[in-house]
């Protein structure tokens, strides 16, 4: 049974590998602060991260368990502990994709225009 | 022994491609120039010298460390250090590449650990690895890695 929970959910991750995930992923205020958490300390377990967050472990395993089906986060299992860890690799294609191809230098120039009036790059 | 303060880092992606092309991406100098504008050079024997060369014709060594373990087609663990810190064993970080078929695909798991942590070399490394995994991923499914030396026109 529990290895053909496993196959499923292999299936699972395969299909949700794409794009529509990755911004369904990042569409919520939850998630990315669950990335933004990895991007200051990498390789955090559950527990450590539920401390940044206002909300019971089971709602944050659910928002980690997105993040993993979008490839964002991937865990490595080390003892009894898993260790979560921001994978940027599908971020990275979906800005070769949506980002870099369009208009490079019109959002560089509008970029630099919003730094420049806001102080900050937010 | 001073304890350091490490970090780590573990990259995932998945590749419409077979373990045995994954692996010769990585080790073989005439593939990689083509996605990571660089070459991976070694006999590939554990106890070996690599060398992470820049494929141009100045053919700078931007990378150096020792080949730890090989098992085409399915891992490799390397050391890695600049080459301006190569006699401190105190500076050498540890790759591993996992590679594991996933159905029709090859699910690749780069993990870059024993970085001293707020380093330069973490910070570096970092910056670098999605960039040459979404290279490698596109010369492998496209037949065309992008330009890893990119950036913004303006800048």
């Amino acid at each position: 049974m529990q290895v053909f929970t496993c196959i499923l959910l292999s299936h699972n991750r395969v299909r949700l590998m794409d794009a529509d995930k990755v911004f369904k992923a990042l569409g919520d205020p939850t998630r990315r602060r669950l990335l933004d958490l990895l991007c200051e300390k990498n390789g955090q377990t559950l527990g450590e991260l539920c401390e940044h967050l206002d909300m019971a472990r089971q709602s944050a395993t659910q928002h980690i368990d997105l993040l993993e089906a979008a490839n964002l986060v991937s865990t490595v299992k080390r003892g009894r502990e898993k260790l979560h860890f921001i994978n940027p690799v599908p971020l990275h294609e979906v800005y070769e994709r949506w980002v870099r191809k369009f208009e490079r230098q019109r959002l560089s120039l509008l970029h630099d225009l919003k730094q420049e009036l806001e102080g900050d790059d937010q | 022994m001073t304890a350091r303060e490490t970090t780590s880092f573990v990259y995932v992606t998945y590749i419409r491609s077979t373990p045995e092309k994954v692996f010769e991406a990585i080790t073989r100098p005439d593939i990689a120039r083509r996605y990571w504008g660089h070459e991976n050079v070694s006999d590939w024997k554990p106890g070996s010298k690599w060398e992470h060369i820049r494929a141009n014709d100045e053919r700078t060594v931007q990378i150096v460390g020792k080949v730890v373990e090989v098992s085409p087609p399915t891992r490799l663990v390397i050391t890695w250090a600049s080459p301006s810190q190569a006699s401190n064993p105190a500076s050498y970080s540890r790759v591993t590449f996992g590679i594991e078929e996933y159905d029709a695909m090859v699910r690749l798991t780069v993990t870059h650990d024993e970085l001293e942590a707020g380093s330069g070399m973490a910070k570096g490394i970092s910056q670098g690895w999605p960039v040459v995994l979404s290279s490698l991923k596109s010369l492998l499914e496209t037949g065309s890695g992008i330009d890893v030396f990119a950036k913004p026109k303006s800048a």
